[in-house]
This record gives C-alpha cells, sequence and structure tokens, in this order.
C-alpha cells in the first residue's frame, strides 16, 4: 500500500496555552479534506504547520512517506506544499505575469524577458481555466475575485502536491466560487492532494470528500462527506459538554437605552435593528467577518455609516453621532477588541488612562488637579481590584486582566449610560476573567446598558441576558435567555453563509428578528 | 491601599529637587564637563565675554526650541522655523521703519505673523492627513520667498528701537533672556500640568486610542503647530535685535540646531516623550559647544564635525538611559 501524501502524528502547538495538542491525521493525493471547527479551534494553526509557517512543538509529519519537518514556508514550498493566505500575498502595482513568476522571474543579462515570462504566465493562467486574463494587467486593477484566482494560480507555478486553500471564496462571487470549484476538481484528478477550509458547510458537502473537526486544539473526528449531514458537522464542532451551570434569572431589563434602526455600512454590516435596555447585557454572537466589530464602530461613530439612525434614550429624534467624540458626550464608551493599540496608552500611568475620557472631572480651567486626580483614580483602581504597585505604573507592565480593567475604570470614570465591549475577555487569564464578569454584572445592576461582541459562545450564554447572532453582515435574530441552546446560536451564526434553499427557511430579516424576541 | 497613596504623595511633594537630579543629571553633567574642558583648554573661555555671547545665543533658538518639544512631543515635525523666523522679522522691521510702529506692536505682529504660519502647516497636514515633514517643507520654502518679497531681498537696517531687548541689563541678562526663561517656564507648566498638555502626550502616544476615547486630536494638534509658529515670531524678532536689522537670509539652517537641541534633551522623535527643562538644557549644550568651540579656535569645518557628532552621541545616550530606566521598573 502506498503512504498517504502527508501523514501528521500527535501534532501539537504550544504559545503560553497549548493552542492545539495531539491531532492526528492522514491526506491522501486526489483528496479534498475539509477543515471545520468555530473560531480559535486550531484550524489555521494546524494548516500553518503543514505549510512552514509556524514550528511544530510536538508531533512529527511525513509527506509520501519522507519525514517532513519544514522550516520555513520556503521550504514548504520547495517540496511541493503550498498554502493560500487569507489576505492577499500579491503586489498590486507589479503584473500578473510578475506576480506569478515573482520567484524565479526568466532573464537576459539582467534584464527581465517579458516574451518569456509572459509566455509562460498565460501557459499557467491557460492551465487553470484563466486564459482570458491578460498577463500584462497589473494586479490592482483585477476584481478582488480574480485577484484571489492569480494567488491560487501563483501558488500552483512549479511543482505542487498539497495546496492549502483557507477561506477561498469569502471575497469571490458565485460565478467565481464554481470556476474555482471546477480547477479544484482538475486539480484532484492530477493527484494534488487539497486541504480546505471554509466556514460555508454547503461548499464542504460540495467538494469535500472527507470532513475533519477541530474543536478547542483537539481533533473531534474524521469522516466521510457522504456520511454526515450538516447538523453532525456543527455538533461535531460544538460539542456536547454544553449544559454547564447557566441557569440564572434574567436581569430585569429598564428602559430603552439604545436603538439601532437598519444600520448599514457597505457588506460588512447590512441593515442591522435592535435595541437595548438600560440594565441588561445584550450580546453579539457570529462567526469572525460577520460584522461584529464594525457594528459597535458604526454606533460609536469610528466609522462612517451608509444608512440607519440611531436612538437614545428612548427619545424620537435620532441622535446626531458622527464620531467617537460626539458618542462619548453622548453617553456612548466603548472597549475595544484591541486594547494594545486602540485602547490604552501603553507607556503612560494608570493614572492618566484612567481618566483620559472624563478629563473635566480632575481639572480646572484646563488645569490637572493632581490631588484629585489621585484621589479618584486610586478609588476606581481598588474597587476593580488592579493588581498593581501603584496607580504611576504603566499600563503597558500589567497583565492582560488588569489592562481591561484599567479600560473598564475610564468608562466607569466616565459614567457613560451605554457600554459597547468588543472581546472584552480576549487575551485575559480565567481568573481576571471572573472579575471582569462580576464587574460587567455591577455595571448592569447600576443601570449601565452593555451591548458586549465574543467569539466564546459559553462566555456570552453564561453573561447575557440576550443573545444577537450576527451572519454575513446581517443580525439573523435575537434569542432570549433560555430559549437558546449553543447549537441553535451556531446554527444561527453559519445561516448567512448558506447559499442553498435551506437557508431562506432560517434566515429571518432583522426587522423579524426584532419582533422575535418577544415570541 | 492607604499606605500606598502615602507613597505617592510623599514622592510628589519633594518631586521637584529630585526631578532635578533625576532627569536632568545627565545633561547638567554634559554641560559641566563641557564647561570644565572648554575652561582647561582656553583660558579666555571664563570671560564675561563668552558668557554674553553665549546668553545673546540663546534666547531666539531657546524659545523655537519649546514649540518644537510640542510638536515633536505630538510625533510631528516642523522645518520651517528658519524661514519664519526670517518672515517674521522682515513683517516686524518694515512695520517699525516704515510705519514707525513701536516695538510691542511691531512684536504682536510677528507673532500673528508666525502664528498664521504654524496654523496652515497645522490645519493642512491635519486636514489632508499629510505628513508633517512635507507641509512644513513646503513652508520652508513659501515662507522664505514671501521674506524675500517683503524685504526686496535686501537686509532691512532697523535701528535702536529693536536694540534693547537683546541689550544687557542687571548682571548681563537681557530682556530676550528673561522672556525665554519665562516661555520655558510656562511651557514646563503646561506640559507637565495642564489638559492640553496631557493631550499632546496622550495624541504623541497613541492617537487612535485618543480618539477612541473620545478626545479629538485635530484642534489640539493644530494649536501646536500654531503656538510653535508664534514662538518662531518672537525669535525672528529676538534676532533682528541682535543684529538691529532684518535679514531675509537670517535663520537658514535654524531648524536644524532647533530639532537637535530638543533631541539632545531627550525629546523622542517617535513622539509622547519629552520635557521642555531638557530642551532648555540641550539648547545650553549647543550654545556652550559652540561658543566653546569658536574660543579654542576650532575652524567651521571642525565646528561642524564636532557638533554633528554631539548629536548623535546625545541621542544614543538617551536611548541607553530609557532602556536601563524601563528595565528597573
Amino acid at each position: 500500500m502506498t503512504p498517504p501524501l502527508l501523514h501528521g502524528e500527535g501534532l501539537g502547538k504550544t504559545y503560553v496555552t497549548p493552542v492545539l495538542s495531539d491531532v492526528s491525521f492522514d491526506l491522501q493525493a486526489g483528496e479534498v479534506l475539509a477543515l471545520a471547527g468555530e473560531n480559535g479551534a486550531g484550524k489555521s494553526t494546524l494548516t500553518k504547520i503543514v505549510a512552514g509557517l509556524i514550528p511544530a512543538t510536538a508531533g512529527r509529519m511525513s509527506l509520501n512517506g519522507q519525514p517532513f519537518q519544514p522550516a520555513s514556508r520556503r521550504e514548504a514550498e520547495h517540496l511541493g506544499v503550498r498554502m493560500v493566505l487569507q489576505e492577499l500575498g500579491l503586489i498590486p502595482t507589479l503584473t500578473v505575469a510578475e506576480n506569478l513568476m515573482l520567484d524565479h522571474l526568466p532573464h537576459k543579462a539582467g534584464f527581465i524577458d517579458r516574451d518569456t515570462l509572459n509566455e509562460a504566465a498565460e501557459r499557467q493562467m491557460a492551465n487553470i481555466g484563466l486564459g482570458n486574463i491578460d498577463p500584462r494587467t497589473l494586479v490592482g486593477e483585477l476584481g478582488v475575485g480574480y485577484q484571489q484566482m492569480v494567488e491560487i494560480a501563483r501558488n500552483l507555478v512549479g511543482d505542487c502536491r498539497l495546496l492549502i486553500l483557507d477561506e477561498p471564496t469569502a471575497a469571490l462571487t458565485s460565478r467565481e466560487i464554481e470556476h474555482l470549484f471546477s480547477q479544484i476538481a482538475v486539480l484532484k484528478q492530477r493527484g494534488v492532494g487539497i486541504i480546505y477550509i471554509s466556514h460555508r458547510l454547503d461548499e464542504l458537502q460540495e467538494i469535500a470528500d472527507r470532513v475533519m473537526v477541530l474543536r478547542d486544539g483537539r481533533h473531534i473526528g474524521t469522516r466521510p462527506m457522504r456520511e454526515v449531514n450538516q447538523e453532525d458537522i456543527v455538533r461535531m464542532m460544538v460539542g456536547r459538554d454544553v449544559h454547564e451551570a447557566l441557569d440564572r434569572p434574567r436581569r430585569p431589563a429598564g428602559k430603552t437605552a439604545l436603538e439601532v434602526r437598519g444600520l448599514s455600512r457597505g457588506k460588512v454590516v447590512q441593515d442591522v435593528s435592535f435595541s437595548l435596555q438600560s440594565g441588561e447585557i445584550l450580546g453579539v454572537a457570529g462567526l469572525v467577518g460577520a460584522g461584529r466589530t464594525e457594528l459597535l464602530r458604526l454606533i460609536y461613530g469610528a466609522d462612517r455609516r451608509d444608512a440607519g439612525e440611531i436612538f437614545l434614550n428612548g427619545r424620537e429624534t435620532p441622535a446626531h453621532i458622527s464620531s467617537p467624540m460626539s458618542a462619548v458626550r453622548q453617553g456612548i464608551g466603548l472597549v475595544t477588541e484591541d486594547r494594545k493599540t486602540q485602547g490604552l496608552l501603553l507607556p503612560l500611568a494608570i493614572r492618566i488612562n484612567t481618566t483620559l475620557a472624563n478629563i473635566a472631572s480632575v481639572s480646572r480651567r484646563g488645569w490637572l488637579q493632581a490631588d484629585e486626580e489621585r484621589s479618584q483614580v486610586g478609588r476606581l483602581s481598588s474597587l476593580l481590584g488592579v493588581r498593581s504597585q501603584s496607580i504611576e505604573q504603566p499600563v503597558g507592565e500589567l497583565s492582560g486582566g488588569n489592562q481591561q480593567k484599567v479600560v473598564f475604570g475610564r468608562w466607569l470614570h466616565r459614567d457613560c449610560a451605554v457600554l459597547l465591549l468588543d472581546e472584552p475577555t480576549r487575551g485575559v487569564d480565567i481568573g481576571a476573567r471572573a472579575d471582569i464578569y462580576a464587574q460587567m454584572d455591577q455595571l448592569a445592576e447600576m443601570g449601565k446598558a452593555l451591548l458586549m461582541v465574543s467569539s466564546d459562545l459559553r462566555e456570552l450564554m453564561s453573561v447575557c441576558d440576550r443573545i444577537a447572532v450576527m451572519s454575513a453582515g446581517r443580525l439573523v435574530r435575537i434569542f432570549e435567555r433560555g430559549e437558546w441552546t449553543q447549537q441553535d446560536l451556531l446554527e444561527a451564526a453559519f445561516s448567512g453563509y448558506l447559499t442553498g434553499e435551506k437557508s431562506s427557511g432560517t434566515t429571518i430579516s432583522t426587522t423579524e428578528a426584532v419582533g422575535a424576541t418577544c415570541h | 491601599m492607604n499606605n500606598k497613596t502615602g507613597q505617592i504623595t510623599g514622592a510628589g511633594s519633594s518631586s521637584l529637587l529630585r526631578g532635578a537630579f533625576g532627569n536632568y543629571v545627565g545633561l547638567i553633567a554634559a554641560l559641566a564637563l563641557m564647561v570644565v574642558l572648554f575652561g582647561s583648554l582656553s583660558e579666555y573661555f571664563f570671560s564675561a565675554e563668552t558668557f554674553v555671547t553665549i546668553a545673546n545665543d540663546i534666547p531666539a533658538i531657546a524659545v523655537t526650541a519649546v514649540g518644537m518639544t510640542f510638536v515633536l512631543i505630538i510625533a510631528g515635525i516642523d522645518l520651517s522655523v528658519g524661514s519664519v523666523m526670517a518672515l517674521t522679522a522682515a513683517v516686524a522691521g518694515i512695520a517699525m521703519v516704515q510705519w514707525e510702529w513701536p516695538l510691542y506692536l511691531a512684536v504682536v505682529v510677528a507673532m500673528v505673523v508666525g502664528t498664521v504660519a504654524g496654523l496652515l502647516n497645522g490645519a493642512i497636514s491635519v486636514g489632508w492627513r499629510i505628513p508633517s515633514f512635507i507641509v512644513t517643507l513646503g513652508m520652508l520654502e513659501v515662507a522664505r520667498g514671501a521674506a524675500y518679497i517683503a524685504t526686496d531681498s535686501r537686509t532691512q537696517y532697523i535701528g535702536e528701537a529693536v536694540e534693547w531687548l537683546s541689550a544687557p541689563m542687571f548682571g548681563g541678562v537681557s530682556p530676550a533672556f528673561l522672556i525665554a526663561i519665562v516661555i520655558v517656564i510656562v511651557a514646563h507648566l503646561v506640559l507637565t500640568r495642564s489638559v492640553f498638555g496631557r493631550y499632546m502626550i496622550g495624541i504623541g502616544t497613541n492617537e487612535e486610542a485618543m480618539r477612541l476615547a473620545g478626545v479629538d486630536p485635530r484642534p489640539i494638534k493644530i494649536a501646536v503647530y500654531a503656538i510653535l509658529g508664534a514662538l518662531a515670531g518672537l525669535a525672528g524678532i529676538m534676532q533682528s535685535s541682535r543684529l538691529e536689522a532684518a535679514d531675509p537670509n537670517a535663520g537658514i539652517g535654524a531648524e536644524l540646531v532647533v530639532i537637535a537641541s530638543v533631541v539632545i534633551g531627550g525629546t523622542s522623535l517617535m513622539g509622547g516623550r519629552g520635557s521642555v527643562i531638557s530642551t532648555f538644557f540641550g539648547v545650553l549644550v549647543i550654545s556652550v559647544l559652540e561658543a566653546g568651540l569658536a574660543q579654542i579656535g576650532a575652524s567651521e569645518p571642525t565646528k561642524r564635525i564636532i557638533t554633528g557628532c554631539v548629536i548623535i552621541a546625545a541621542v544614543i545616550l538617551d536611548m541607553y538611559r530609557e532602556r536601563s530606566r524601563s528595565r528597573r521598573t
């Protein structure tokens, strides 16, 4: 029996905590292996190990029976293992042909041999059915879909035995997707093994031979595609250990603090409507790229919206929010997803970071009141349990959890009525996480309205009173506490990506979704 | 917790003394070293004449360097200050000679012209998101050209009316020197104790984080360039009072001396970090170096080579100091 094209055994990757552990799998020549899992399940980590972008910390691989341990992407490519990355690696100011042959441009006496270059590129493009693209075109002039195809073509130059596609259809139109799939069929026939990552389960069903599911960095199982349906895959991705003690009553909701109607920005956020009461925590679930962060930024005025209105405190006239400055003035705060680059001034003291959004309370006629500032920040810091040497310590020296507490402290100091939280516990250790949940609880009790984006469904289910699910830019449904299961939430999160007939049944338009909260 | 707060206030009350020794010890040591070195190399170094030369050199550079410190703290740069100095001096000279305005009104006019130039720098750079390096490079040319037009490319003699600014009073100190000291102190207080100063440091550290915290960086940035413009205008008058004339060629290359002084003082070109007092010491270092090298009879080329080496060495030393400081905490 011939050895598999790729064999991985006991693969693991540990940074501080393990993100991938003990994953073993096979890939046959001429096979499409689908890789499925939630955000952060370890799909990207696994494929990056295979493509030589990062080294594994445990386990070993073999390629065609030979030990395979690529030290770099270049080495992996040399052995015919290639990966098309989500972000395009093309240079927009060069032509298609130049991009295709960047590693080995044909040259004569130091000058590029354009004729040979363009001929070779033309052949290459025709090979994958893109003969209609002139290789002399600048890549920047092509649409995103075609750029993606060129990126794929580039990876097929030379010897390609194993191709990894990470969400290749995210930017493609349905016609381009069809085209891509027919190319994949051709590659299969040539004996190329393909690892295919996608959130779109219907796509996986269409082209994959087997599906391999990862969860929390572990290999849950690999099944032949024809033996499973989409629900089976979702169940494998979610797991069954869902029923943690999550039963606690819904918080009593107060008056409407924030109402959003028809908020849109391009294709990222489409026609989103919902309302948020003071004293409640509304979660926003969804896959990466579903438009959750973008939604928060639109409400906060950090990005410009194409359409939609925002109402505050139950008023009938829409609030005028054109910038973060006006949002803050009207009592909205944002805890950003990336607190290091967008939230905090890392080299500066806790004291300075805390009073930033409400400097008026610690100054008089433009001059800072140092004693007043110290006592206010000292009070807040001990209230939030920030662990530090003193309030003069630079926030960059604090742990992730303590940094996040400083950000919370800033908005507590500002005393805003609506708090938008984007992945508030990302990079926060478990102990500090509990503190942050307790803090959010306390804020809700104080009558603040909290809107919280998180990729951790279990977190949302334990903290939130309601959970809105976004999928492909739309708010597909809002679940009440008690009526959700993890599987329902995930199905809703995937629903916008289903292109088959099933989707029309599960997708609820956003206006209905608001109404659906009371059914 | 109580105990901790106690410690902090304790540190705060003696911060002036400790600050002088902690933050400025390197610069003071460098200055002392230079004085001793030049004193031993030249018997004329410790003389009233040298002192007056240095004291006369300082005010124009010092007030501009104060404004430049602000600009560098918000992670910007202004290359136009030398030209703006010449332009403002020219306009002030015309006001005093042709229109026979008194000195104080001429000073106001010079500062208004400087403010306008600074406002343009700031507004264009902020409004169109053009790097301040490019905008102020353009202003460098525009203001110089305007200075030539205003003076008809000739040095405009002003005379005694402007002279008293640089004339030594008691103890050999001129009014210009006193004005510079007052500006340094006020600017130091603004930077360390005002909301405006806090915002400047925040913008230089992370502008996007400031914006997302609800602080609009744009008016603050424009104001910083305007302040530098006004101070460059004042410096223009100070310089013409030494020459008793408005020279359209004055201040060529002054921007480099000013930036060098600020950088020797330890202000970061990356923004977010800087001190006005340190900048003043940086100005002293440059001026003492200049005067000392002249005293020991160094040729112009040698002077420039040594000055260049001192600038680079100062920044390298500051980098090590900063690194060891962040390691300790």
